[in-house]
Protein backbone atom coordinates (compact mmCIF):
# COMPACT_ATOMS: atom_id res chain seq x y z
CA UNK A 1 0.00 0.00 0.00
CA UNK A 2 2.95 2.35 0.17
CA UNK A 3 2.84 3.21 -3.49
CA UNK A 4 -0.69 4.41 -3.45
CA UNK A 5 -1.43 7.86 -2.24
CA UNK A 6 -4.26 6.74 -0.01
CA UNK A 7 -4.27 5.97 3.68
CA UNK A 8 -7.68 4.35 3.53
CA UNK A 9 -9.44 2.14 4.28
CA UNK A 10 -10.72 -0.51 6.51
CA UNK A 11 -13.15 -2.93 4.93
CA UNK A 12 -16.77 -2.11 5.59
CA UNK A 13 -17.18 -3.55 9.02
CA UNK A 14 -19.90 -3.12 11.51
CA UNK A 15 -19.09 -2.50 15.17
CA UNK A 16 -19.04 -6.24 15.80
CA UNK A 17 -16.06 -6.56 13.49
CA UNK A 18 -17.78 -8.88 11.04
CA UNK A 19 -17.51 -7.95 7.38
CA UNK A 20 -20.74 -6.64 5.93
CA UNK A 21 -21.42 -7.73 2.35
CA UNK A 22 -22.65 -4.33 1.23
CA UNK A 23 -21.62 -0.70 1.40
CA UNK A 24 -25.23 0.41 1.17
CA UNK A 25 -28.45 -1.51 1.46
CA UNK A 26 -31.63 0.09 0.21
CA UNK A 27 -34.32 -2.20 1.50
CA UNK A 28 -37.87 -1.89 0.15
CA UNK A 29 -37.72 1.86 0.36
CA UNK A 30 -40.72 4.03 -0.51
CA UNK A 31 -41.01 7.77 -0.22
CA UNK A 32 -43.97 10.07 -0.60
CA UNK A 33 -44.31 13.78 -0.04
CA UNK A 34 -47.26 15.92 0.93
CA UNK A 35 -50.20 15.53 3.24
CA UNK A 36 -52.22 12.35 3.46
CA UNK A 37 -54.91 12.52 0.84
CA UNK A 38 -52.86 14.62 -1.59
CA UNK A 39 -49.78 12.44 -1.41
CA UNK A 40 -47.27 12.18 -4.16
CA UNK A 41 -45.46 8.86 -4.38
CA UNK A 42 -41.94 9.52 -5.50
CA UNK A 43 -40.27 6.19 -4.80
CA UNK A 44 -41.99 2.84 -4.72
CA UNK A 45 -40.45 -0.23 -3.12
CA UNK A 46 -36.84 0.21 -4.19
CA UNK A 47 -34.29 -2.38 -3.18
CA UNK A 48 -30.65 -2.05 -4.18
CA UNK A 49 -27.52 -3.44 -2.55
CA UNK A 50 -24.27 -1.72 -3.38
CA UNK A 51 -21.38 -4.14 -2.78
CA UNK A 52 -18.13 -2.84 -1.24
CA UNK A 53 -16.07 -1.38 -4.03
CA UNK A 54 -18.93 -1.52 -6.49
CA UNK A 55 -19.84 1.27 -8.92
CA UNK A 56 -23.59 1.49 -9.46
CA UNK A 57 -25.36 4.00 -11.67
CA UNK A 58 -28.98 4.96 -11.06
CA UNK A 59 -30.46 5.96 -14.36
CA UNK A 60 -33.81 7.51 -15.06
CA UNK A 61 -35.78 10.27 -16.74
CA UNK A 62 -36.91 13.28 -14.75
CA UNK A 63 -39.44 12.48 -12.08
CA UNK A 64 -37.98 9.09 -11.29
CA UNK A 65 -36.91 10.29 -7.86
CA UNK A 66 -33.26 9.46 -8.27
CA UNK A 67 -32.08 12.55 -6.42
CA UNK A 68 -34.64 11.89 -3.71
CA UNK A 69 -33.27 8.39 -3.33
CA UNK A 70 -29.74 9.74 -3.03
CA UNK A 71 -30.85 12.21 -0.35
CA UNK A 72 -32.35 9.30 1.57
CA UNK A 73 -29.13 7.31 1.37
CA UNK A 74 -27.19 10.41 2.42
CA UNK A 75 -29.43 10.68 5.47
CA UNK A 76 -30.65 14.15 4.53
CA UNK A 77 -34.22 12.84 4.52
CA UNK A 78 -36.02 9.81 5.93
CA UNK A 79 -37.86 7.16 3.88
CA UNK A 80 -41.62 6.80 4.31
CA UNK A 81 -41.25 3.02 4.37
CA UNK A 82 -38.39 0.58 4.25
CA UNK A 83 -34.87 0.93 5.57
CA UNK A 84 -31.49 2.17 4.44
CA UNK A 85 -28.24 0.93 5.90
CA UNK A 86 -24.81 2.36 5.27
CA UNK A 87 -22.46 0.36 7.49
CA UNK A 88 -19.43 2.47 6.55
CA UNK A 89 -20.80 5.54 8.32
CA UNK A 90 -22.14 8.74 6.84
CA UNK A 91 -21.74 8.63 3.06
CA UNK A 92 -19.97 11.37 1.16
CA UNK A 93 -22.13 13.30 -1.28
CA UNK A 94 -21.32 15.26 -4.41
CA UNK A 95 -23.83 17.51 -6.12
CA UNK A 96 -24.33 18.81 -9.63
CA UNK A 97 -23.17 22.17 -8.32
CA UNK A 98 -19.75 22.02 -6.71
CA UNK A 99 -21.19 23.32 -3.39
CA UNK A 100 -17.73 24.40 -2.28
CA UNK A 101 -17.73 27.17 0.32
CA UNK A 102 -16.68 30.41 -1.38
CA UNK A 103 -15.37 31.88 1.86
CA UNK A 104 -12.65 29.24 2.02
CA UNK A 105 -9.82 28.42 -0.35
CA UNK A 106 -9.88 25.12 -2.22
CA UNK A 107 -7.52 23.59 0.32
CA UNK A 108 -9.44 24.96 3.31
CA UNK A 109 -12.65 23.46 1.99
CA UNK A 110 -10.98 20.07 2.15
CA UNK A 111 -9.45 20.80 5.54
CA UNK A 112 -12.87 21.69 6.94
CA UNK A 113 -14.17 18.25 5.98
CA UNK A 114 -11.08 16.72 7.60
CA UNK A 115 -11.58 18.79 10.73
CA UNK A 116 -15.21 17.78 11.04
CA UNK A 117 -14.09 14.19 10.64
CA UNK A 118 -11.79 14.66 13.62
CA UNK A 119 -8.42 14.75 11.88
CA UNK A 120 -5.92 16.54 14.16
CA UNK A 121 -4.89 20.01 13.06
CA UNK A 122 -1.27 19.05 12.44
CA UNK A 123 -2.23 16.47 9.82
CA UNK A 124 -4.90 18.40 7.95
CA UNK A 125 -2.71 20.46 5.70
CA UNK A 126 -0.70 17.50 4.51
CA UNK A 127 -3.80 15.36 4.02
CA UNK A 128 -5.47 18.14 2.02
CA UNK A 129 -2.41 18.44 -0.21
CA UNK A 130 -2.47 14.70 -0.73
CA UNK A 131 -6.13 14.73 -1.72
CA UNK A 132 -5.55 17.66 -4.09
CA UNK A 133 -2.75 15.71 -5.67
CA UNK A 134 -5.08 12.74 -6.04
CA UNK A 135 -7.46 14.85 -8.12
CA UNK A 136 -4.45 16.33 -9.93
CA UNK A 137 -4.75 19.81 -8.50
CA UNK A 138 -1.40 20.00 -6.85
CA UNK A 139 -0.68 23.61 -5.97
CA UNK A 140 -4.34 24.68 -5.92
CA UNK A 141 -4.53 24.76 -2.11
CA UNK A 142 -4.59 28.54 -1.86
CA UNK A 143 -6.87 29.15 -4.84
CA UNK A 144 -10.24 30.73 -4.24
CA UNK A 145 -13.24 28.83 -5.56
CA UNK A 146 -14.15 31.51 -8.08
CA UNK A 147 -10.66 31.36 -9.53
CA UNK A 148 -11.15 27.73 -10.57
CA UNK A 149 -12.79 26.41 -13.73
CA UNK A 150 -15.92 24.28 -13.53
CA UNK A 151 -13.95 21.08 -13.94
CA UNK A 152 -11.43 22.07 -11.28
CA UNK A 153 -14.21 22.95 -8.86
CA UNK A 154 -15.77 19.53 -9.28
CA UNK A 155 -12.40 17.92 -8.66
CA UNK A 156 -11.96 19.94 -5.47
CA UNK A 157 -15.49 18.89 -4.51
CA UNK A 158 -14.44 15.31 -5.16
CA UNK A 159 -11.37 15.76 -2.96
CA UNK A 160 -13.59 17.21 -0.24
CA UNK A 161 -15.92 14.21 -0.53
CA UNK A 162 -12.93 11.87 -0.30
CA UNK A 163 -11.74 13.77 2.76
CA UNK A 164 -14.71 12.36 4.64
CA UNK A 165 -13.05 8.99 4.37
CA UNK A 166 -16.41 7.36 3.83
CA UNK A 167 -16.82 3.90 2.32
CA UNK A 168 -19.55 5.17 0.07
CA UNK A 169 -19.55 8.06 -2.35
CA UNK A 170 -22.91 9.32 -3.55
CA UNK A 171 -22.87 11.42 -6.70
CA UNK A 172 -25.87 13.40 -7.89
CA UNK A 173 -25.29 14.19 -11.57
CA UNK A 174 -21.93 15.70 -10.66
CA UNK A 175 -20.81 16.32 -14.22
CA UNK A 176 -24.11 17.44 -15.77
CA UNK A 177 -23.18 21.12 -15.82
CA UNK A 178 -19.78 20.62 -17.44
CA UNK A 179 -18.86 20.85 -21.10
CA UNK A 180 -18.34 17.60 -23.00
CA UNK A 181 -14.55 17.66 -23.07
CA UNK A 182 -14.23 18.34 -19.36
CA UNK A 183 -16.86 15.77 -18.53
CA UNK A 184 -14.98 13.17 -20.54
CA UNK A 185 -11.77 13.87 -18.65
CA UNK A 186 -13.57 13.73 -15.31
CA UNK A 187 -15.03 10.34 -16.24
CA UNK A 188 -11.49 9.09 -16.65
CA UNK A 189 -10.46 10.66 -13.37
CA UNK A 190 -13.41 9.26 -11.47
CA UNK A 191 -12.72 5.77 -12.82
CA UNK A 192 -9.06 6.08 -11.84
CA UNK A 193 -9.84 7.33 -8.34
CA UNK A 194 -12.52 4.73 -7.81
CA UNK A 195 -10.11 1.95 -8.72
CA UNK A 196 -7.36 3.36 -6.55
CA UNK A 197 -9.52 3.85 -3.48
CA UNK A 198 -11.87 0.86 -3.31
CA UNK A 199 -14.76 3.23 -2.84
CA UNK A 200 -18.30 2.14 -3.46
CA UNK A 201 -20.02 4.63 -5.70
CA UNK A 202 -23.72 5.26 -6.19
CA UNK A 203 -23.94 7.62 -9.14
CA UNK A 204 -27.16 9.23 -10.32
CA UNK A 205 -27.52 10.40 -13.91
CA UNK A 206 -29.95 10.78 -16.76
CA UNK A 207 -27.17 10.30 -19.28
CA UNK A 208 -27.23 6.69 -20.53
CA UNK A 209 -23.76 6.79 -22.07
CA UNK A 210 -22.29 8.23 -18.93
CA UNK A 211 -23.85 5.41 -16.92
CA UNK A 212 -22.47 2.74 -19.23
CA UNK A 213 -19.08 4.47 -19.40
CA UNK A 214 -18.70 4.45 -15.61
CA UNK A 215 -20.70 1.74 -13.92
CA UNK A 216 -20.35 -1.93 -13.18
CA UNK A 217 -24.09 -2.07 -12.79
CA UNK A 218 -26.77 0.18 -14.23
CA UNK A 219 -30.15 0.36 -12.52
CA UNK A 220 -32.94 1.87 -14.59
CA UNK A 221 -35.72 3.56 -12.67
CA UNK A 222 -39.16 4.18 -14.12
CA UNK A 223 -40.84 7.47 -13.33
CA UNK A 224 -43.71 8.57 -11.13
CA UNK A 225 -43.32 6.76 -8.92
CA UNK A 226 -39.70 5.71 -9.20
CA UNK A 227 -39.50 1.95 -9.39
CA UNK A 228 -36.73 -0.35 -10.54
CA UNK A 229 -37.49 -1.14 -14.17
CA UNK A 230 -34.42 -3.19 -15.07
CA UNK A 231 -30.80 -3.78 -14.23
CA UNK A 232 -27.77 -4.37 -16.39
CA UNK A 233 -24.37 -5.65 -15.48
CA UNK A 234 -21.71 -3.85 -17.50
CA UNK A 235 -18.86 -6.26 -18.20
CA UNK A 236 -16.93 -4.04 -20.57
CA UNK A 237 -13.38 -3.82 -19.14
CA UNK A 238 -12.11 -0.50 -17.72
CA UNK A 239 -10.71 1.85 -18.79
CA UNK A 240 -13.58 2.42 -21.16
CA UNK A 241 -14.15 5.30 -23.44
CA UNK A 242 -17.50 6.84 -24.08
CA UNK A 243 -16.97 6.24 -27.84
CA UNK A 244 -16.31 2.49 -27.46
CA UNK A 245 -18.53 0.32 -29.62
CA UNK A 246 -19.42 -1.90 -26.67
CA UNK A 247 -20.44 1.18 -24.65
CA UNK A 248 -22.52 2.41 -27.57
CA UNK A 249 -24.26 -0.96 -28.08
CA UNK A 250 -25.33 -1.28 -24.48
CA UNK A 251 -26.31 2.40 -24.39
CA UNK A 252 -28.64 1.85 -27.35
CA UNK A 253 -30.26 -1.07 -25.62
CA UNK A 254 -30.75 0.82 -22.38
CA UNK A 255 -31.95 3.95 -24.19
CA UNK A 256 -34.64 1.89 -25.95
CA UNK A 257 -35.88 0.65 -22.62
CA UNK A 258 -35.72 4.14 -21.11
CA UNK A 259 -37.74 5.55 -24.00
CA UNK A 260 -40.29 2.79 -23.52
CA UNK A 261 -40.62 3.83 -19.87
CA UNK A 262 -41.08 7.46 -20.84
CA UNK A 263 -43.65 6.61 -23.55
CA UNK A 264 -45.87 4.85 -21.02
CA UNK A 265 -46.44 8.22 -19.36
CA UNK A 266 -47.82 9.73 -22.56
CA UNK A 267 -50.44 7.02 -22.93
CA UNK A 268 -52.58 7.85 -19.94
CA UNK B 1 2.57 18.26 -14.15
CA UNK B 2 1.32 15.54 -11.88
CA UNK B 3 1.86 12.77 -14.35
CA UNK B 4 4.04 10.31 -12.51
CA UNK B 5 2.68 10.11 -9.03
CA UNK B 6 -0.45 8.19 -9.93
CA UNK B 7 1.03 4.83 -10.81
CA UNK B 8 -0.77 3.02 -8.06
CA UNK B 9 -1.11 -0.74 -8.54
CA UNK B 10 -4.74 -0.46 -9.62
CA UNK B 11 -3.95 1.89 -12.48
CA UNK B 12 -1.24 -0.04 -14.18
CA UNK B 13 -3.80 -1.37 -16.64
CA UNK B 14 -4.26 2.16 -17.89
CA UNK B 15 -0.57 2.41 -18.63
CA UNK B 16 0.34 5.59 -20.39
CA UNK B 17 -3.27 6.63 -20.82
CA UNK B 18 -3.19 8.10 -17.34
CA UNK B 19 -0.36 10.42 -18.27
CA UNK B 20 -2.33 11.58 -21.29
CA UNK B 21 -5.28 12.49 -19.13
CA UNK B 22 -3.07 14.44 -16.77
CA UNK B 23 -1.67 16.44 -19.64
CA UNK B 24 -5.11 17.03 -21.13
CA UNK B 25 -6.42 18.07 -17.77
CA UNK B 26 -3.56 20.46 -17.15
CA UNK B 27 -4.34 22.02 -20.54
CA UNK B 28 -8.03 22.38 -19.74
CA UNK B 29 -7.25 23.89 -16.35
CA UNK B 30 -4.92 26.40 -17.93
CA UNK B 31 -7.43 27.33 -20.63
CA UNK B 32 -10.35 27.79 -18.30
CA UNK B 33 -8.75 29.46 -15.31
CA UNK B 34 -9.42 33.11 -15.03
CA UNK B 35 -6.55 35.37 -14.32
CA UNK B 36 -7.68 38.10 -11.96
CA UNK B 37 -5.47 41.11 -12.42
CA UNK B 38 -5.67 43.98 -10.00
CA UNK B 39 -4.85 47.52 -10.84
CA UNK B 40 -2.10 49.28 -8.92
CA UNK B 41 -3.45 50.47 -5.60
CA UNK B 42 -2.52 54.10 -6.11
CA UNK B 43 -4.18 54.40 -9.50
CA UNK B 44 -7.41 52.80 -8.19
CA UNK B 45 -7.45 55.20 -5.28
CA UNK B 46 -6.78 58.20 -7.50
CA UNK B 47 -9.45 57.29 -10.04
CA UNK B 48 -11.96 56.70 -7.24
CA UNK B 49 -11.18 59.87 -5.34
CA UNK B 50 -11.32 62.20 -8.33
CA UNK B 51 -15.10 62.41 -9.02
CA UNK B 52 -16.13 63.10 -5.40
CA UNK B 53 -13.41 65.77 -5.12
CA UNK B 54 -14.79 67.51 -8.19
CA UNK B 55 -18.29 67.35 -6.71
CA UNK B 56 -17.06 68.86 -3.44
CA UNK B 57 -15.28 71.63 -5.33
CA UNK B 58 -18.49 72.47 -7.21
CA UNK B 59 -20.51 72.59 -3.98
CA UNK B 60 -17.93 74.89 -2.38
CA UNK B 61 -17.93 77.14 -5.43
CA UNK B 62 -21.73 77.44 -5.41
CA UNK B 63 -21.66 78.14 -1.68
CA UNK B 64 -19.03 80.84 -2.19
CA UNK B 65 -21.14 82.39 -4.96
CA UNK B 66 -24.22 82.38 -2.74
CA UNK B 67 -22.16 84.09 -0.05
CA UNK B 68 -20.69 86.56 -2.53
CA UNK B 69 -24.08 87.67 -3.81
CA UNK B 70 -25.41 87.64 -0.21
CA UNK B 71 -28.45 85.46 -0.87
CA UNK B 72 -28.85 85.55 2.90
CA UNK B 73 -27.26 87.94 5.36
CA UNK B 74 -23.72 86.91 6.21
CA UNK B 75 -24.54 86.04 9.81
CA UNK B 76 -27.06 83.49 8.46
CA UNK B 77 -24.89 82.19 5.63
CA UNK B 78 -21.19 82.45 6.40
CA UNK B 79 -18.63 81.70 3.70
CA UNK B 80 -16.67 78.44 3.50
CA UNK B 81 -13.66 80.42 4.68
CA UNK B 82 -15.53 81.56 7.81
CA UNK B 83 -16.39 77.97 8.63
CA UNK B 84 -12.79 76.97 8.04
CA UNK B 85 -11.63 79.72 10.36
CA UNK B 86 -14.03 78.61 13.04
CA UNK B 87 -12.61 75.08 12.77
CA UNK B 88 -9.08 76.42 12.83
CA UNK B 89 -9.78 78.42 15.94
CA UNK B 90 -11.06 75.38 17.82
CA UNK B 91 -8.07 73.43 16.57
CA UNK B 92 -5.73 76.11 17.90
CA UNK B 93 -7.56 76.12 21.23
CA UNK B 94 -6.71 72.43 21.33
CA UNK B 95 -10.30 71.40 22.01
CA UNK B 96 -11.31 70.11 18.60
CA UNK B 97 -9.82 66.63 18.92
CA UNK B 98 -11.28 66.15 22.38
CA UNK B 99 -14.79 66.94 21.04
CA UNK B 100 -14.29 64.42 18.25
CA UNK B 101 -12.82 61.84 20.60
CA UNK B 102 -15.66 62.19 23.12
CA UNK B 103 -18.19 61.42 20.41
CA UNK B 104 -16.20 58.75 18.58
CA UNK B 105 -15.42 56.84 21.77
CA UNK B 106 -19.09 56.97 22.78
CA UNK B 107 -20.11 55.90 19.29
CA UNK B 108 -17.59 53.07 19.21
CA UNK B 109 -18.54 51.78 22.65
CA UNK B 110 -22.24 51.96 21.86
CA UNK B 111 -21.65 50.29 18.51
CA UNK B 112 -19.65 47.43 20.02
CA UNK B 113 -22.34 46.80 22.62
CA UNK B 114 -24.90 46.89 19.80
CA UNK B 115 -22.88 44.33 17.83
CA UNK B 116 -22.89 41.91 20.75
CA UNK B 117 -26.60 42.32 21.44
CA UNK B 118 -27.65 42.58 17.78
CA UNK B 119 -25.70 39.48 16.78
CA UNK B 120 -27.15 37.35 19.53
CA UNK B 121 -30.63 38.67 18.83
CA UNK B 122 -30.23 38.20 15.06
CA UNK B 123 -29.06 34.60 15.44
CA UNK B 124 -31.98 33.73 17.66
CA UNK B 125 -34.51 35.39 15.36
CA UNK B 126 -32.98 33.75 12.27
CA UNK B 127 -32.83 30.27 13.75
CA UNK B 128 -35.84 29.93 16.04
CA UNK B 129 -39.11 29.95 14.14
CA UNK B 130 -41.31 30.90 17.08
CA UNK B 131 -39.10 33.86 18.01
CA UNK B 132 -39.03 35.04 14.42
CA UNK B 133 -42.81 34.89 14.15
CA UNK B 134 -43.11 36.80 17.41
CA UNK B 135 -40.53 39.58 17.15
CA UNK B 136 -39.30 39.49 13.53
CA UNK B 137 -41.83 42.07 12.29
CA UNK B 138 -41.30 44.26 15.37
CA UNK B 139 -37.57 44.20 14.77
CA UNK B 140 -37.89 45.36 11.18
CA UNK B 141 -40.50 47.91 12.23
CA UNK B 142 -38.14 49.35 14.84
CA UNK B 143 -35.71 50.16 12.05
CA UNK B 144 -38.08 52.74 10.67
CA UNK B 145 -38.57 54.39 14.04
CA UNK B 146 -36.20 57.37 14.27
CA UNK B 147 -34.14 56.72 17.37
CA UNK B 148 -34.43 60.39 18.41
CA UNK B 149 -37.95 59.41 19.43
CA UNK B 150 -36.40 57.39 22.26
CA UNK B 151 -34.60 60.41 23.71
CA UNK B 152 -37.48 61.77 25.82
CA UNK B 153 -38.22 58.31 27.18
CA UNK B 154 -34.56 57.70 27.97
CA UNK B 155 -34.26 61.05 29.75
CA UNK B 156 -37.26 60.20 31.92
CA UNK B 157 -35.69 56.85 32.78
CA UNK B 158 -32.08 57.84 33.27
CA UNK B 159 -31.98 61.64 33.50
CA UNK B 160 -29.24 63.59 31.75
CA UNK B 161 -26.60 60.87 31.89
CA UNK B 162 -24.39 58.64 29.78
CA UNK B 163 -26.91 55.87 30.30
CA UNK B 164 -29.45 57.91 28.36
CA UNK B 165 -27.06 58.43 25.47
CA UNK B 166 -26.13 54.75 25.29
CA UNK B 167 -29.76 53.66 25.55
CA UNK B 168 -30.63 55.72 22.49
CA UNK B 169 -27.60 54.43 20.58
CA UNK B 170 -28.44 50.80 21.38
CA UNK B 171 -32.09 51.20 20.45
CA UNK B 172 -30.98 52.70 17.16
CA UNK B 173 -28.28 50.23 16.19
CA UNK B 174 -29.32 46.85 17.59
CA UNK B 175 -32.34 46.35 15.29
CA UNK B 176 -30.39 47.08 12.11
CA UNK B 177 -27.51 44.78 13.07
CA UNK B 178 -29.94 42.01 13.99
CA UNK B 179 -31.91 42.55 10.79
CA UNK B 180 -28.73 42.47 8.71
CA UNK B 181 -27.78 39.13 10.21
CA UNK B 182 -31.28 37.74 9.67
CA UNK B 183 -31.18 38.87 6.03
CA UNK B 184 -27.72 37.37 5.64
CA UNK B 185 -28.88 34.03 7.01
CA UNK B 186 -31.98 34.07 4.81
CA UNK B 187 -29.91 34.61 1.71
CA UNK B 188 -27.70 31.58 2.28
CA UNK B 189 -28.02 29.15 -0.59
CA UNK B 190 -29.64 25.94 0.72
CA UNK B 191 -26.92 24.12 -1.18
CA UNK B 192 -24.28 25.24 1.34
CA UNK B 193 -26.39 24.04 4.22
CA UNK B 194 -26.86 20.65 2.54
CA UNK B 195 -23.18 20.42 1.71
CA UNK B 196 -22.35 21.38 5.28
CA UNK B 197 -24.58 18.68 6.69
CA UNK B 198 -23.09 16.01 4.45
CA UNK B 199 -19.57 16.78 5.65
CA UNK B 200 -20.78 16.71 9.23
CA UNK B 201 -21.28 20.37 10.05
CA UNK B 202 -24.37 20.01 12.22
CA UNK B 203 -25.50 21.85 15.32
CA UNK B 204 -23.00 24.37 16.67
CA UNK B 205 -20.32 23.29 14.19
CA UNK B 206 -22.82 24.04 11.44
CA UNK B 207 -23.44 27.53 12.82
CA UNK B 208 -19.75 28.22 13.17
CA UNK B 209 -18.40 26.72 9.95
CA UNK B 210 -21.28 27.21 7.53
CA UNK B 211 -24.06 29.47 8.75
CA UNK B 212 -22.01 32.42 10.04
CA UNK B 213 -19.42 32.58 7.25
CA UNK B 214 -22.15 32.14 4.63
CA UNK B 215 -24.16 34.97 6.19
CA UNK B 216 -21.13 37.24 6.48
CA UNK B 217 -21.86 39.56 3.52
CA UNK B 218 -25.35 40.35 4.80
CA UNK B 219 -24.01 40.62 8.33
CA UNK B 220 -21.38 43.16 7.31
CA UNK B 221 -24.01 45.19 5.45
CA UNK B 222 -25.97 45.13 8.70
CA UNK B 223 -22.93 46.24 10.70
CA UNK B 224 -22.36 49.11 8.29
CA UNK B 225 -25.92 50.24 8.66
CA UNK B 226 -25.67 49.63 12.39
CA UNK B 227 -22.72 52.03 12.59
CA UNK B 228 -24.63 54.67 10.63
CA UNK B 229 -27.55 54.28 13.03
CA UNK B 230 -25.30 54.41 16.10
CA UNK B 231 -23.69 57.60 14.89
CA UNK B 232 -26.99 59.25 14.03
CA UNK B 233 -28.60 58.19 17.31
CA UNK B 234 -25.58 59.41 19.22
CA UNK B 235 -25.79 62.85 17.62
CA UNK B 236 -29.51 63.07 18.33
CA UNK B 237 -28.87 62.12 21.95
CA UNK B 238 -25.93 64.50 22.39
CA UNK B 239 -27.92 67.38 20.94
CA UNK B 240 -30.61 67.00 23.56
CA UNK B 241 -28.76 65.49 26.51
CA UNK B 242 -26.60 68.42 27.49
CA UNK B 243 -25.08 68.53 30.94
CA UNK B 244 -21.76 70.00 32.08
CA UNK B 245 -20.50 66.79 33.65
CA UNK B 246 -21.14 64.75 30.50
CA UNK B 247 -18.30 66.26 28.52
CA UNK B 248 -18.65 67.90 25.16
CA UNK B 249 -19.19 65.74 22.11
CA UNK B 250 -19.92 66.92 18.59
CA UNK B 251 -23.65 67.01 19.27
CA UNK B 252 -23.17 69.21 22.30
CA UNK B 253 -20.78 71.39 20.29
CA UNK B 254 -23.48 71.83 17.68
CA UNK B 255 -26.05 72.77 20.32
CA UNK B 256 -23.66 75.32 21.88
CA UNK B 257 -23.22 76.91 18.46
CA UNK B 258 -27.00 77.23 18.14
CA UNK B 259 -27.27 78.81 21.59
CA UNK B 260 -24.65 81.37 20.60
CA UNK B 261 -26.36 81.90 17.23
CA UNK B 262 -22.93 81.37 15.63
CA UNK B 263 -23.66 79.94 12.19
CA UNK B 264 -19.98 79.29 11.36
CA UNK B 265 -19.71 77.28 14.56
CA UNK B 266 -22.89 75.33 13.75
CA UNK B 267 -21.79 74.58 10.20
CA UNK B 268 -18.32 73.50 11.28
CA UNK B 269 -19.86 71.12 13.84
CA UNK B 270 -22.15 69.66 11.15
CA UNK B 271 -19.14 69.27 8.89
CA UNK B 272 -17.20 67.44 11.59
CA UNK B 273 -20.09 65.07 12.27
CA UNK B 274 -20.32 64.30 8.57
CA UNK B 275 -16.58 63.80 8.17
CA UNK B 276 -16.30 61.44 11.13
CA UNK B 277 -19.28 59.38 9.95
CA UNK B 278 -18.01 59.10 6.39
CA UNK B 279 -14.42 58.59 7.52
CA UNK B 280 -15.21 55.61 9.70
CA UNK B 281 -17.34 54.10 6.99
CA UNK B 282 -14.59 54.53 4.40
CA UNK B 283 -11.66 53.56 6.62
CA UNK B 284 -13.17 50.60 8.42
CA UNK B 285 -16.32 49.20 6.86
CA UNK B 286 -15.70 49.69 3.16
CA UNK B 287 -12.34 47.85 3.12
CA UNK B 288 -13.68 44.96 5.21
CA UNK B 289 -16.72 44.61 2.99
CA UNK B 290 -14.66 44.81 -0.20
CA UNK B 291 -12.26 42.23 1.09
CA UNK B 292 -15.00 39.77 1.97
CA UNK B 293 -16.78 40.23 -1.34
CA UNK B 294 -13.62 40.01 -3.40
CA UNK B 295 -12.43 36.85 -1.71
CA UNK B 296 -15.74 35.24 -2.65
CA UNK B 297 -15.64 36.43 -6.23
CA UNK B 298 -18.69 38.63 -5.61
CA UNK B 299 -17.02 41.92 -6.48
CA UNK B 300 -17.48 42.33 -10.21
CA UNK B 301 -14.90 44.50 -11.88
CA UNK B 302 -16.50 46.78 -14.38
Amino acid sequence: MTTTTLTKQQPATADTGTTVPYAARIDHVSKSFGRTGAQQHVLDDISIDVAPGEFVCLLGASGCGKSTLLNLVAGLDAPSAGAIETPGGRPALMFQEHALFPWLTAGRNIELALRLRGVPRAERREEAERLLELVRLKGAHGKRVHELSGGMRQRVAMARALAQDSQLLLMDEPFAALDAITRDVLHDELTRIWRETNLSVLFVTHNVREAVRLAERVVLLSSRPGKIAREWRVDIPQPRRIEDAAVADLSIEITEQLRGEIRRHGQH
Amino acid sequence: MASTETKAPATTAEGDGSGDIAGLEAGLDALESRVVDRQPWLRTAASKAFPPLVAIAIVLALWQLAYHFALKPHYLLPSPVDVGRSLQQKWLEGTLLSFVWTSVSRGALGFLASVVLGTALGLIVAQVKAVRAAIGPILSGLQSLPSVAWVPAAIIWFGLSDATIYTVVLLGAVPSIANGLVAGVDQISPLYLRAGRTIGATGLAGVRHVLLPAALPGYIAGLKQGWAFSWRSLMAAELIVNAPDLGTGLGQLLEQGRELQDMSWVLSAILLILIVGIGIELLIFAPVERRVLRSRGLLVKS
